[in-house]
């Protein structure tokens, strides 16, 4: 079987997370399009790991598990937002602007 | 059991955890599990004890057999003496000649040789050697050097395995109805059970790297438990004073620990050190530093004169809590870690030789200076810490005249009067709403806590060293150990003056006690009433141990007409014989009874009884207000209120001068002196510097650092505006820099 299916998967997984993560401008959504990138990263693990040994499963297991808690804080933030702010749009987060 | 020893402390660290996390939803709040588990501790030491006072009646004929039951992987030197034993162990005479042809001709192997050779001269108790128990398991490995942890048994923990179980379990008794209802009783139980376990893993420790751990964790417990109530600040503030006058301590402890790793050949286990120390192939510098630094440690933990202050602040905390710090657990540390590397400081400090040795001093000077300020105090709870302290010094002057016995057996019969009397005081203030001023508040109180004040007198008469209760032989032992009044060389006669003396305080401090406490009238204002039966049945229990615990050293040449089996039964069975610990060839040896200075001793303790108590009964007119109408006594009298101003120079001079003084008389120093040469320079440089200013460093310099600040600053203005706070945008930045980087990548590792 050949992997280019996977990478492409992958691929097309990624760019799909990085324009969420860059265009969408609800906080949620931004953190679902980080998730799709993270599990890019975890098909060309497992892809990888199906050819070339178990620590790319391995390592697949971490990320799945880093991403939950990644998740937590995340959405955790988020929630604090809206209660402070009544909204979650991110064009409005600017008070670091220089 | 004996391989098996460390249950008993596993058991008691069990207690800390099911207390901690069951306690509160048990019957009783959880002091039925800190008893029960105790209770199987004590049970448990005192199979142990049973089955050791059992082996040491056995004989073996070598030290390689007495050292059978050390396991060869943690002891070096057990490991080497089982194989120069070879295959002939058993053989007593080949086993010996073994070990001698190895090079391990120490006096063990030579004098085995010469008692098999000259037969009959030998008595047969210098053919007994000490069989310790060395057990255990491979803990970490670091630097190639593997560290052990496990336990080692023999005379000396299995006395403290004794001692700390029996104190612990009366004194968990006695907490179920001294802290009853307590905001933290859970809590306060389940620290109780880590106290205990603490001291006893410390006891049983194998080598020294073990023991600090147990002697930390000792010194959390204590800390976590002299601020039990930490709601009030003085009680926390004592609980920090403990925990950090400890700490100073056990920077030498460390220290120690660490000298001595490094110059016994990369050892931790106690049995290696003390064999190579004993063997004298430990340099005597080096081993006299090692010494003077776990003194350090000594000092701190067991109360020693100008560290012992928390001491008496420790009284902040419960109590029992009280009682098992000054009997059973943390300060008896010190006093057990000096005993447990003996041969370290009797090499170190040339205990055997005349020159008079830094433990002496130390020691003698806490015992009398300790007794002194038990006579001011108000509270009960101090007097009984200063006199503490007093007996504390006792021990580490007898552990400094090498009398090494007498120290360990006044460690076991002080353990026992002194949990009495701490319990005594804390029955005392459970009858007055939790008072212990005892000149204000008590008085009188004979009449209505009948067995309260039969135990504290027994217990405070024990303590006075009256015959024939416990505290008259160990406190006899120690004064003859000091080697009376002509002793060879007479060196120690100082330490035996100061220490009659300290006893003459001890016994007065104590009647003043009993005095304030029990008769005339009552001075407070509540209803006292006897305590209860888990109160009074721990004091009845420690005050017939007063009274017997004595009997378990009665020297050979004053047995009343007990069977001799019984003399000096103590020794035989806690004193440790071997190549690891100093012996006849070291200069080690044992005090004889001495009937004339029992006899100054005993008189000293009446005297000390019937002065005050004449005093107080108005027969000494004369001493009455002396210190207001005598200047010299008054003066005195001020110096023991203010505790030898010790606190006060820790405070106010030492921490007070690094803050203030010091700092003032820096800058005192840093104007007039340093400011004036500097002044000096800088007029001269300053003409210079005028010109350089005006010329070069207009000119040049701020040219050159005002356009680099120009730059930056308008570079500055323009990137500030890439800072829109958008998280958007710079996460479309990063991405565009990691396509960018990976670009790179491919094209640089694809090329």
């Amino acid at each position: 079987m050949l992997i280019n299916q996977f990478l492409l998967l992958a691929a097309v997984l990624f760019s799909i997370g990085v324009y969420g993560v860059l265009v969408r401008r609800n906080g949620v959504l931004v953190l679902m399009s980080i998730e799709l990138i993270l599990n890019a990263v975890n098909i060309n693990l497992v892809a990888f790991g199906a050819q070339h040994g178990v620590s790319g499963q391995v390592f697949a297991l971490f990320v799945i598990a880093v991403a939950a808690a990644e998740v937590g804080v995340g959405l955790a933030i988020i929630l604090l937002i809206y209660r402070n702010r009544h909204s979650i749009d991110l064009d409005e987060l600017d008070e670091l602007k220089g | 059991m004996l391989h098996h020893v460390w249950i008993i402390p596993a058991l008691c660290a069990l207690s800390f955890v099911l207390t901690l996390m069951f306690g509160k939803r048990t019957p009783g709040r959880g002091h039925w599990i800190g008893i029960t588990f105790v209770t199987a501790a004590f049970v448990l030491s005192l199979v142990t004890a049973g089955q050791w006072i059992q082996r040491s009646g056995d004989h073996v004929e070598t030290q390689a057999q007495a050292l059978a039951d050390v396991d060869p992987s943690c002891s070096t030197t057990s490991a080497e003496l089982a194989k120069s034993g070879g295959t002939d162990e058993g053989h007593g005479e080949k086993a010996a000649a073994g070990a001698a042809d190895d090079g391990h001709s120490t006096e063990a192997a030579a004098s085995e040789g010469e008692g098999h050779g000259a037969g009959a001269e030998k008595a047969e108790k210098e053919e007994h050697f000490s069989r310790p128990i060395v057990d255990c398991v491979h803990w970490f490995t670091s630097g190639g050097i593997d560290v052990t942890v496990g336990t080692m048994v023999d005379g000396q923990s299995v006395l403290m395995l004794v001692v700390v179980t029996l104190i612990s379990l009366l004194v968990h008794v006695f907490s179920t109805d001294y802290v009853g209802g307590d905001r933290r009783y859970t809590h306060y139980f389940a620290f109780l059970s880590l106290f205990t376990a603490s001291m006893l893993f410390f006891v049983l420790s194998e080598n020294t790297l073990q023991m600090i751990v147990g002697w930390e964790l000792v010194g959390v417990c204590s800390f976590a438990l002299i601020g039990h109530w930490w709601e009030e600040k003085p009680n926390s503030d004592a609980a920090l004073k403990a925990f950090i006058t400890n700490r100073v301590g056990d920077i030498g402890l460390l220290v120690g620990v660490i000298t001595l790793f490094f110059v016994s050949g990369s050892r931790f286990n106690i049995l290696d050190i003390n064999t190579a120390a004993n063997e004298g192939s430990i340099s005597h510098g080096m081993l006299r530093i090692a010494s003077i630094c776990l003194i350090a440690a000594v000092m701190s933990k067991s109360g020693q004169f100008i560290l012992h202050t928390w001491l008496p602040d420790a009284m902040a905390g419960p109590t029992p809590v009280s009682a098992l710090i000054h009997a059973a657990t943390m300060v008896v540390a010190g006093i057990y870690m000096v005993a447990r590397l003996y041969p370290v400081f009797f090499e170190g400090l040339q205990i055997g030789g005349s020159s008079v040795n830094l433990l002496v001093v130390v020691g003698s000077v806490t015992a009398l200076f300790g007794a002194l300020l038990g006579f001011v105090q108000k509270d009960i709870k101090k007097t009984l810490a200063y006199s503490t302290v007093s007996q504390l010094g006792f021990m580490v002057a007898a552990l400094g005249v090498g009398a090494w016995t007498a120290a360990l057996f006044h460690l076991f019969t002080h353990a026992m009067f002194k949990a009495c009397l701490f319990l005594g005081a804390g029955s005392l203030s459970h009858a007055n709403h939790h008072s212990f001023n005892m000149v204000d508040d008590m008085g009188g109180m004979r009449k209505v806590m009948p067995r309260t004040f039969a135990t504290y007198v027994i217990a405070a008469l024990s303590l006075c060293g009256i015959f024939p209760l416990a505290g008259f032989w160990s406190k006899d032992e120690i004064l003859a150990g000091t080697g009376g009044w002509n002793y060879a060389n007479g060196a120690y006669t100082f330490s035996m003056i100061m220490l009659l003396a300290a006893a003459f305080c001890t016994a007065a401090y104590m009647t003043r006690t009993v005095w304030y406490a029990f008769l005339g009238e009552y001075r407070g204002h509540h209803h006292p009433h006897e305590s209860g039966p888990r109160i009074t049945i721990p004091l009845i229990v420690l005050s017939v141990m007063a009274v017997i615990a004595g009997f378990a050293n009665i020297p050979e040449g004053f047995r009343m007409g007990l069977p001799a089996s019984w003399a000096l039964k103590f020794e035989h069975i806690v004193e440790p014989v071997g190549i690891f610990f100093p012996g006849k060839e070291q200069g080690f040896t044992h005090a004889e009874f001495n009937g004339k200075l029992a006899l100054v001793a005993t008189l000293v303790g009446v005297l000390g009884i019937v002065i005050p108590l004449a005093f107080y009964y108005g027969k000494l007119p004369f001493l009455v207000n002396l210190s207001s109408r005598v200047k010299f006594f008054g003066f005195l009298k001020r110096i023991l209120e203010n505790k030898y101003y010790l606190d006060w120079l820790y405070t106010d001079v030492i921490v007070g001068f690094v803050k203030l003084p010091l700092a003032k008389a820096t800058y005192w120093f840093n104007q007039n002196a340093i400011d004036g040469v500097v002044n000096g320079a800088g007029k001269s440089a300053a003409a210079t510097g005028r010109w350089v200013y005006k010329y070069i460093d207009q000119g040049v310099v701020d040219g050159t650092v005002n356009t680099i600040g120009t730059v930056a600053g308008s570079s500055g203005e323009e990137l500030r505006r890439s800072q829109t706070g958008h998280v958007q945008q710079y996460a479309a930045l990063f991405f565009a820099a990691a396509a960018l980087l990976a670009g790179v990548i491919v094209v640089v590792v694809g090329g």
